[in-house]
Order: structure tokens, then sequence, then C-alpha cells
């Protein structure tokens, strides 16, 4: 049988919520405690971008006076529990205690850690809801949440009226009474999101997408500096991430955006008042510079598994040497960037920059933002098409890693005015483009693996302490990356005449066409 | 599922409160227990506070116009529902003859809870009618408490054959010493002498107690008001002896 309930938040700060509820419910029913109040300690987990919250899961630890357990509910009625065995977050799924709810994580969470978005005690106080003949009809539980983080908010009592088998009748009767209180109000929103709005977040706010809504009639300055505020939004939400070396997508993220930032201060220089962009793209380039190092890396450890899997004549434990390498690399790298991100240089660029951009105001004289997005992403479309349209089969790779530099601004641009275009005709003319990126993308990370084993194996052989199996291990998985770049290299013609084609291209006409409105 | 039976030819034995104490027990012991009331007298009902009131009665439940499960109520206990009696109970032997297999009927109505219970106690009016035919047919288990009388061997012969004489499935019987005086020497030796004489007589007597009577007061399982009591002691024994019968 499934469970017939009704949910209360309960505002009223002049009287505690049994108090309320006694005196709305007699005399036709009592309300008694049903037992002791318990106080339970509780922190709710997601990704940084909100991975289990987006996919309709709730994922928390409670502690009470036991170990504290994890519990993973979703909005469908799915619920696994484990015991969360003192696991100390931030942590990969992998991390967590074997069973059904790691299985189930980590698909969802894949490269993203686990991290405490929001921690409340509850004190939760249970209640039997009597009719006159002295029989329960009802249960009634108030929760009373108190958020770790101060607030001069408090979140609103949540009650849940649970009827008794063969009772639902009664219990709609009671919670008709209830819902006719002052400051009760039907419905309460998930605990999560009641402990987070008194801090003024909700969750699901972070996403690493350009998400800003523009208008094709406001100057296009003013649209690009709230894309660009978007940005240093997204950039400096990863910085503490990264810093802490949370997981690889903080890094990835705040790469991404000093990348969308390069591009927006280079196409739409001309929108900006004089010598702004001039001033920024050097700081902006070091930044970007600052995180590559890492991020290769990243790349290369991610999927340095599927790489060893992939080994025909060696032993993917023969590349140990090479793993410890690029990890001891990793954290010489990491160290020598989270020091950059805590530097005085870095810390001017953001504070001056958002300066700049809140500073803005609109010209008196320049084009709107419709018109300004059509003729960038026509000038990055033409450039993509030129650059590519020149390329041949004796190419040298530099030809193929410029042309993917212009695909990602072709991307971004798309990706800043996308609130401007209709949405399926954006996604149509996205598609092309995102196949020839992935093509480009492969080859670049294809050559940059293999650069970089190259130089590792060097320093390993003129470290003195390698075995030779480990090098020949290196040696076979070159080959394989190899094998990878060359298959990418040869899908790059079809890729790109997909692009090229006139329906694709039409649709890119389509879609600048229809901000002109 | 299992189904077990609180009867006897004579009434006023303690059916009733053996019934209500020991699916109290047996839902705390985890199990999803439903104890369907069929004495129009509802004193097993009336313990639970519910009201004895079933749409449509007798009729309805019996020739299936009404889904049992729509019937039931919860109990202030976990795991522990009650399908309460109905004054209409009265006429259940009636109501029964007008259906195909009356014996099979009540095996048949109770067949589609086998995903929501483990364990039903069904508390049946005394006498020897289609109804108790239909009960002993669905019971994977009798469990009849006699009172320690020196006619209670006969009384229990009498059950024994009964059951016997019973078409196709027959459930197992326990029997057990019902408000046993233990100032009464008679009563001590009779509560002795037939448990370890026979197989069929559970060792744990259930003694006459206020505290047992008292249940029409609270309102309640002994076992949950007073649960510390001798009464209450008696019936988790018996319990226990029940649970390995069944198992």
């Amino acid at each position: 049988m499934s469970v017939y309930s009704h949910n209360f938040a309960y505002t009223d700060g002049e009287r505690p919520a049994p108090s309320a509820v006694r005196e709305a419910l007699a005399p036709r029913f009592s309300v008694v405690p049903a037992a002791k109040s318990r106080t339970l300690r509780r922190t709710w987990l997601d990704t940084f971008d909100w991975r289990l919250y987006r996919a309709g899961l709730t994922l928390e630890c409670v502690a009470d006076r036991g170990p504290a357990e994890l519990v993973l509910s979703g909005t469908a009625g799915e619920r696994i529990t484990a015991t969360a065995n003192g696991t100390r977050w931030p942590v990969l799924a992998d991390g967590l205690p074997r069973g059904p709810l790691r299985d189930r994580l980590k698909g969802l969470t894949s490269v993203r850690a686990l991290l405490p978005a929001a921690k409340a005690a509850s004190t939760v106080s249970e209640f039997r809801v009597r009719n006159t003949d002295d029989k329960t009809v009802a249960w009634l539980t108030v929760d009373l949440l108190h958020p770790a983080r101060p607030s001069t908010e408090e979140p609103p009592a949540r009650l849940s009226l649970t009827a008794v088998r063969g009772y639902q009748a009664q219990t709609d009767r009671i919670a008709q009474c209830l819902a006719a209180q002052p400051g009760m109000f039907r419905g309460a929103p998930p605990p999560l999101d009641a402990v987070l709005a008194t801090v003024g977040h909700a969750p699901g706010e972070y996403s690493n997408k350009v998400d800003v809504e523009l208008s094709p009639t406001m100057p296009a300055r003013m649209a690009l500096a709230a894309v660009l505020l978007r940005l240093l939004d997204t950039l400096e939400a990863n910085v503490a991430g990264t810093i802490r070396d949370i997981d690889t997508e903080f890094l990835h993220d705040l790469r991404v955006s000093v990348r969308r930032t390069r591009t927006a201060l280079k196409l739409g220089a001309s929108l900006l008042p004089d010598g702004l962009a001039a001033e920024y793209r050097p700081e902006f380039k070091w930044l970007g510079d600052l995180t590559t190092p890492t991020r290769d890396l990243d790349v290369h450890l991610l999927g340095f598994a599927d790489g060893a899997a992939e080994l025909t004549s060696a032993d993917p434990a023969d590349l140990e040497p090479f793993h410890d390498f690029l990890t001891q690399r990793r954290v010489t790298e990491q160290r020598r960037l989270a020091r950059a991100l805590r530097s005085a240089r870095f810390t001017t660029l953001t504070a001056t920059w958002r300066a700049a951009l809140t500073g803005l105001t609109p010209p008196r004289r320049g084009p709107d933002a419709a018109h300004a997005a059509a003729k960038i992403i026509g000038r990055a479309d033409r450039r993509v098409l030129t650059l590519g349209g020149a390329i041949s089969a004796d190419s040298p790779p530099e030809k193929l890693h410029d042309l993917r530099k212009r695909c990602k601004e072709l991307r971004y641009a798309l990706e800043f005015f996308a609130s401007l275009h209709d949405l399926p005709a954006h996604r149509r003319a996205v598609r092309e483009l995102k196949g020839l990126q992935d093509c480009l993308g492969t080859y670049q990370d294809c050559q940059v693996q293999q650069q970089e084993i190259r130089v590792v194996a060097a320093e390993l052989l003129a470290s003195g302490s390698v075995p030779a199996t480990a090098l020949l291990a290196m040696g076979d998985l070159a080959s394989h990356v190899g094998q990878r770049e060359r298959r990418a290299r040869s899908e790059f013609s079809s890729r790109f005449a997909a692009f090229a084609s006139r329906q694709a291209q039409e649709r890119f006409e389509v879609l600048t066409a229809s901000t002109h409105r | 599922m299992k189904i077990v039976a609180t009867y006897n030819i004579k009434g006023g034995v303690g059916k009733t409160a053996a019934a209500v104490n020991l699916s109290y027990l047996a839902a705390k012991d985890g199990q999803r227990v439903l104890l369907a009331d069929l004495d129009p007298q509802a004193a097993a009902t009336f313990l639970f506070r519910v009201r004895p009131r079933v749409k449509g009665g007798g009729t309805a439940l019996i020739r299936g116009n009404r889904d049992l499960d729509k019937a039931i109520k919860g109990t202030d206990f976990d795991g522990l529902d009650l399908l309460p009696a109905d004054f209409t109970f009265r006429n259940l032997d009636l109501i029964l003859d007008t259906t195909k297999k009356p014996t099979q009927r009540l095996a048949r109505l109770l067949r589609p809870l086998r995903a929501s219970y483990d364990l039903v106690f069904l508390d049946c009016p005394p006498g020897i009618s289609l109804l108790s035919e239909a009960v002993l047919h669905a019971a994977d288990l009798v469990l009849a408490p006699i009172i320690p009388t020196t006619l209670s061997v006969r009384t229990l012969d009498q059950l024994t054959e009964f059951i016997g004489g019973l078409d196709g499935h027959r459930p197992a019987l326990l029997a057990f010493y019902s408000m046993i005086d233990r100032r009464k020497r008679l009563h001590k030796e009779i509560a002795e002498r037939l448990p370890a004489e026979r197989d069929d007589v559970a060792a744990t007597a259930i003694p006459a107690l206020s505290m047992v009577e008292r249940m029409a007061v609270e309102r309640a399982p002994v076992a949950a008001f007073a649960p510390r009591s001798a009464a209450a002691r008696g019936y988790a024994d018996l319990w226990a002896e029940v649970r390995d019968r069944l198992s």
C-alpha cells in the first residue's frame, strides 16, 4: 500500500509548530508525542555541478547516535542506503564503501567528487494524531532544521502528516484544519532547498554554461559585458576547488571560462571601450597558459586506464613507473598553479576586470546585440571555412591545431549569443561543428600525449632507474596513441566536408538571420 | 504468508486475548501481520480502538464485491493491521452458504494478501459451523486455547476429530492452556501433564491474571502496556512456540 501523506511548511515564529497543530485540531483530534525528539546531523552531498540533483537524486549523510548512514533517494521513490564508514568529504564515488550505492553513483558522478552542499542539524519530533476513540489515525512528524552556516533566517518547520492505513478521510480532514492555520503552507520544499534558501542559494545554481539572457535590441556592448561577467563568475566559482584540487573538473571549468573570455575579448574587442580588450588579453593569456600543463596531465591520467587496457605486447602493470612519473609531475604543476591562483597578480586581475565590466555603460552609438552576434558568428564561421578548406593531406599538424582553436572560437561565439537564437536551430547548427571539434580534439590530445611519452621516456632513461619493461610498454602505448591520432587525421576531411556542406552552412545562416527579426 | 487461526468450539477461553497479543508480538518481531476479527462480538476490534464497521458488511467481503484490502485498518502499532469485525459477521455462515465452494472461500479471499503480509491471524467465533470449516481450510495452524478442567482432554479430542474429518487441506493443531489459576493444584497438574504427553499441546500456559482482563480498559495488547508483566511473558513464550511451529 502506498503512503498517503500531506506536507506543510510552518513559518509562524510566535507559536511552536506542535502548539499550533494542537490548537488547530482540538477538540476532534488530540496530538500526543510518540517518542523522544531526535537530533540528526545531516550533510547533503552532490558534485559541484549538481549532477545528482539534475538526475532527480538527493544524497545525504545522516548521523544519529549510531554510525553515519548514506541515503540516496530519488524523486521516483528510489532509495539506497549504506553505512558511511567514516568517509571524508570530498570524495570520488570510487572512495565510497563498496555496494549498490557506490555502483549507482559511479556512473552519475564520473570524474566529479562528492562534496558537502549544505549541512544542518535536524530535530525530528514524532506525534500521534488521535481521534475521539483515542485511536491513532495519523502520524505527524515535525522537522526543525538548523543550518550549520549561520544566517538571519531559519528555515520553516517541516510538517509531514501520514495517514494510518484506512484513515485517509480523517487525515484529509486533519490536513484541512492545518492548512487553515496562519503561517501554515501546503507543500514544504525539500530540506536541502530550505537550508540553502537561508543563505540565498538554491540547488542546481552552478552551471558552466554561458546562460545569460540577452535581448536582440540591447546594446552589443552591454550584451558582451553580461557574457563576460557570467564567465568571470564561473571562473571565480572554480578557483577554490582548483586550489584545493578537489577534482579535475574545477580546473577544466576554470580553463574553459578563461578560453571563452579570451575569445570574447578577441571577437568582440571593437564593441568594448578603446584599449580595454588590449589591456586584459595578455593577462588572460597568462592565466590560460598557467592552466595548460596541469590540464594536459589530467587528460593523460584520466585516459590512462583505457590506454593501458589497449596494450598488445606489454602488461598494463609495466606502465606503473610512467603513471607514477605523470602523477608526480602533476603534483608539481598543480602546486605551481595553486600558487599562481593565490598570487596578487591573479586577484588583481579578477578584481579589476570585474570593476571594469560593471562600470561599462552603453555607447552613444553602436550595434545592437543581434547585429553584433550575426557579424561575430559569421566572421568566425568564415575563418573556419577558409582555414579548413586550405588543409590537405600534407598539411602540418600546426594547421589542424590552428583550425581547432578557430572552431572553438566559433563554438564559443554561438554559446555567447545562444539566448538570441531559436534553441532547436542552435542545436542543429552546432551538430556538425561538434563532430569536427571532436575529431580535431582527439588529434591534438594524441599529439600532446605522444610528445609527453617521448619526453618522459627520455627523462626516465636519463634517471637510470627505469626498468626496460616500462620503456617497452610506453612504446606500445605510444603506438596505440599514434593509431588513434592517424584515425582522427583520416576522419578529418569527411568531418570538415560535413561542416562546410551547403546544408550545414545554411543552418548557420538561418540561425544568424533569426536574430534580425 | 502463514495463517494462524485462534479457534475453539467453546467460547470465553481466551482466543481473542491470544490473537491480539500474539499478532502484536509477531509484528514486534518484524513480521508484517494482519489480524482478521471474524467474531461479530468484535472484541479484537474494540481492543485496537477501531470502529467495528466494514463498508458493505460481511456480504460484500465474502462475495468479493469489496476488496479485503480496502477494509483493512492500521493499528497503533508498526507492522500490525486489522480487518475489523462488523455486526453483519453474525451471518457469515449464511453468506458463505450462498457462495460456490464455501469452505474454500476464505482461503481464496486471503490469497491476494500474500504480497503484503507474512502472517495472518484469524480470530474466530466459537462453535462448529460453515465458517469454522472455512477457517480451518484456510489455516496453516490452529491455535486452540483450552481451559484446565478434566473435560479439557475431551475438548481437545473433539477438535482433533473435527480437523481430522476435514476434506482436503488439514491444518496443524497446537493447543495451549489458558486461564490457569496457579493457586489451584488441579490446574497445575493438568497444565503440566498434558504437554508432556501430547505433541499438540504447547508447554506454555497462560495464567488467569487481572492484567489480561485489564486489556479491555487499556484497549491495547498486554505486551504493549505492561511488557514486563507475567501475562506478557506468558504470551511471549507462547509466541516463541508458535513461531517454531510455523518455521
